[in-house]
């Protein structure tokens, strides 16, 4: 059994800790939604913050929180899910390497490499234990779960700081939009779901968790499984890996009362998940939650974090849309991660 | 009873060979494949040595069996050939209805193709075709496309400890029952990104590098893709595949010590090994070669040697870095290594670490500096550590020894 | 001689993004590394390129730089010999 009993999460509303649990929601009308950054100076010395980029800072302060929310101060392992990577730190090489590359600086280059994150996590708790960093889009977190999960399961580990980062930057944004996937235009958040405007809308985030094998009074609810489908075929095949992944649990899918949607504003992809979920998960109440916090590979950090906290308050804030009305009482909750509607990952979170 | 992981299938494309049998013998014949860089346009072109595969991006593709009209990176060729070499060596061809998983290592991604048109990607619409290249996840899922595989798959980037941690993973989740087998190791072609980024910080060699030397300066890197094929001990009676070896040990460990370099007594590169060790049953006394990471650096020789003699206390087996054959392959030096171990085991052969001449004064044990013949070589140990102290070792033993 | 040493400070605190010191909290005299500032390997690769892109003096030896390093006086007394012979 493994279970979600601390949460660091940074992201574009308020869920640094002591705020309210996304109530009010947080209005964006910028070209992506950008995090909420706490002050960095409160989680990470100033001399070794002074080579960090932002994503780093993120991911250290959201660890820390995590820890803190867990109270543990050292964790059995350490792994790391992103899609991207620093971002910032790649398109600076990249600039600087389009002059010549002659006076290029070593701080970007080191902190643009993947696991610069789980391994800053570690120099800052001097952490020598298991260590590793997953980069596959919407898998990125999931492995990470999974990884957790097994070492779990092996009695490797007794609680696994595990956490899904990705950031956006400007650049990065213009360069996705020439294919058509993110608005062209800066819109309102909270009007994401009525936008006419197409495409997704864009965010970034930090989310770490710690996995523990010991259920205890800090317990938010039980990671039960995640599982990653790649290239699924058709909206059959991926309605039929719901069912699967749930009958592999010993869930039918009556028993999922919430699934957060994948939804994130691109109509096309909107609708398929739409179908999936009609197909598959046909009673159960569908949250959208991608006005909060925007699109990026490891989006699934914030559902969880939601998801979780749903479960333990038994309350869902207000900021997100459910439609139909949830069960009163919540136990089961199915979070639904894609990439472009071509891989297709899930959690499944319990009470 | 978790079970047991045997190897059946290799593939390896290199600077001194585009499969197993090529890179074996160079390594017989000591041809190193270190020296001019040929195929990237950089200011450094000229002071560098690297190991390269002789082969145009053109090439790469006809040798792939592919036209070139799909965006495909460099990276992303040499892990498809060499995941499909090994895919056949194991017959996966022939063995369908198998839950095979796919875990690869990288970090480059698709950068060798993207870096040259990042300011296009900017300003026009002329390069659209290669911006969803950009991912490490790209380079995986082409391999998936290209082999046909549709099950599990991730990609793991911790940097030159890559391949190493997803052979390790692929055998995690076979051992608790999530896989029957899988195609793990990591892929990592040369880029002016990283070449920069090394030569940013000083520890690239402008002369072929001489690990665990006392006048080494630095790496030469190289670039390549291995895998190796792992199957259950249930799954392989059903396969009836040849049992190459058995991976009986493996450790992660991180040295938490500095972003770029180990501590000098090599804490993280220790454990790792011990992990593995203890994992694997094995007496200290058993292991008959170790194939280590060294890079010839400063820093990664020293703390990798005081590492080895801490743990081997006195009793220190052969010791070479293959890295002056190779380069250093990063990502995928985990898995390439792991293939150049298990050529050493199946012929009873220790490889020389080149270009040795003068040991290192803080430590007792010297590489082998020739090639040493007819050993009754067991147990085999690989090392790999990567930037940010990501520390693996993995340990292979002869099938049908006990 | 203090131009170049205030410059230098200046040029420092923005190479190494030390975001909370000032010009007036560096003492030209005291340690760059070990003690002092605290700096580290990487930051001695970072001054080299400062001096590299902002002085056209390269650095090819990065165990050279522990002497050229040590404070902001010696690097400005380095730069200023190097600067006569060009």
């Amino acid at each position: 059994m493994a279970y979600i009993n601390g949460i660091g999460t940074i992201s574009p509303q308020n869920t640094l800790l002591g705020h309210e649990f996304l109530e009010p929601a947080v209005e964006h009308t910028g070209d992506f939604l950008k995090a909420v950054e706490p002050v960095f100076k409160t989680y990470i010395d100033p001399i070794a913050a002074r080579r960090m980029s932002r994503l780093i800072k993120m991911g250290i302060s959201s660890a820390k929180i995590c820890m803190q929310d867990a109270g543990i101060s050292m964790p059995d392992a350490i792994i790391t899910g992103t899609g991207l990577g620093s971002v910032e730190d790649t398109e600076k090489i990249l600039a600087e390497l389009t002059v010549d590359g002659k006076f290029l600086n070593p701080t970007p280059f080191i902190q643009s490499t993947y696991n610069t994150i789980s391994s800053q996590i570690a120099i800052a708790l001097k952490c020598h234990e298991y260590n590793s960093t997953y980069v596959h889009r919407c898998f990125s977190l999931e492995s990470c779960l999974i990884d957790a999960i097994l070492l779990i399961g092996e009695g490797s580990a007794m609680n696994v700081l595990a956490g899904g980062i990705d950031e956006m930057t400007m650049n990065h944004l213009t360069i996705i939009r020439r294919l058509g996937i993110w608005k062209r235009e800066a819109i309102r958040n909270l009007d994401l779901w009525s936008s006419k405007i197409p495409g997704a809308l864009a965010g970034e985030g930090s989310a770490y968790f710690i996995i523990s094998g010991e259920r205890n009074e800090r317990t938010y609810a039980r990671l039960e499984a995640a599982e990653t489908i790649y290239k699924p075929g058709s909206v059959e095949e991926t309605a039929a890996s719901v069912t699967r992944f749930l009958n592999g649990n010993g869930l039918s899918h009556e028993d999922i009362d919430l699934v957060m949607m994948g939804n994130n504003g691109f109509e096309e992809h909107d609708s398929i998940c739409e179908e999936v979920v009609s197909s598959a998960l046909p009673a159960s109440a569908r949250v959208l939650y991608k006005h909060l916090c925007g699109e990026y590979h490891t989006g699934s950090g914030f559902a969880l974090f939601v998801a979780a906290g749903i479960l333990k308050k038994q309350h869902i804030p207000a900021s997100l849309i459910v439609r139909p009305s949830p069960p009163k009482k919540l136990e089961n909750i199915l979070i639904h991660n894609h990439y472009r509607n071509t891989d297709h990952a899930f959690i499944l979170v319990r009470r | 009873m978790p079970s047991r992981i045997f190897v059946t299938g290799l593939g390896l494309i290199s600077g001194p060979g585009n499969n197993v049998q090529d890179n074996l013998d160079s390594l017989l014949n000591l041809r190193s494949a270190v020296g001019p860089l040929r195929y990237i346009e950089t200011s450094l072109k000229d002071e560098l040595c690297v190991s390269e595969i002789p082969m145009s991006k053109e090439e790469l593709l006809e040798y792939a069996g592919l036209s070139g009209n799909e965006a495909c990176s460099r990276n992303s060729l040499l892990g498809m050939i060499a995941a499909r070499e090994a895919y056949l060596h194991a017959h996966l061809n022939e063995n369908h209805g198998l839950r095979l998983g796919l875990i690869s290592g990288t970090t480059v991604g698709g950068m060798d193709e993207c870096e040259k048109y990042y300011q296009d990607f900017l300003t026009n619409d002329s390069r659209n075709e290669f911006i969803d290249i950009y991912d490490c996840a790209d380079s995986t899922e082409k391999i998936a496309e290209y082999l046909g595989l549709k099950g599990f798959m991730t990609t793991i980037s911790t940097a030159c400890s890559s391949a190493a941690n997803s052979i390790l993973f692929a055998a995690r989740m076979m051992k608790a029952g999530k896989l029957d087998c899988a195609i793990a190791g990591g892929t990592e072609s040369l880029t002016k990104f990283h070449l920069n980024g090394f030569n940013a910080l000083k520890i690239l060699d402008k002369q072929p590098c001489r690990p665990f030397d006392a006048t080494r300066n630095g790496i030469n890197l190289g670039e390549g893709a291995a895998y190796l094929v792992l199957e259950t001990e249930e799954i392989n009676k059903k396969t009836g595949n040849k049992i190459i070896c058995e991976l009986i040990g493996y450790g992660n460990a991180c040295e938490a010590f500095h972003q770029t370099a180990s501590s000098p007594d090599g804490t993280g590169a220790y454990l790792a090994m011990k992990k593995a060790l203890d994992m694997s049953g094995e007496q200290p006394g058993n292991i008959g070669y170790i194939n280590a990471h060294g890079t010839g650096t400063d820093n990664n020789d020293l703390s990798e040697g005081r590492a080895i003699e801490n743990l081997f206390k006195g009793k220190v087996p052969y010791v070479s870095s293959t890295k002056p054959f190779t380069g250093h392959m990063t990502s995928a030096a985990g898995s390439a290594e792991a293939i150049i171990s298990i050529l050493a085991l199946q012929n009873g052969i220790v490889w020389p670490n080149m270009n040795f001449t003068t040991p290192m004064p803080e430590l007792n044990f010297r590489p082998v500096a020739e090639l040493i013949r007819g050993l009754d070589l067991r147990v085999v140990m690989t090392n790999s550590f990567g930037f940010g102290g990501n520390d693996s070792s993995l340990i292979f033993k002869k099938y049908g020894i006990y | 001689m203090d131009e170049l040493i205030n410059k230098l400070k200046k040029e420092v605190i923005a190479q190494l993004n030390l975001e909370d010191i000032s010009v007036d909290d560096i003492n030209p005299d005291a340690p760059l590394f070990g003690e002092g500032l605290g700096l580290d390997s990487i930051d001695a690769l970072e001054l080299i390129v400062l001096l590299e892109k902002n002085y056209g003096i390269k650095i090819e030896d990065p165990k050279d730089g522990k002497k050229i390093f040590y404070s902001i006086r010696t690097m400005a007394e380095f730069i200023s010999e190097h600067q006569k012979k060009a």
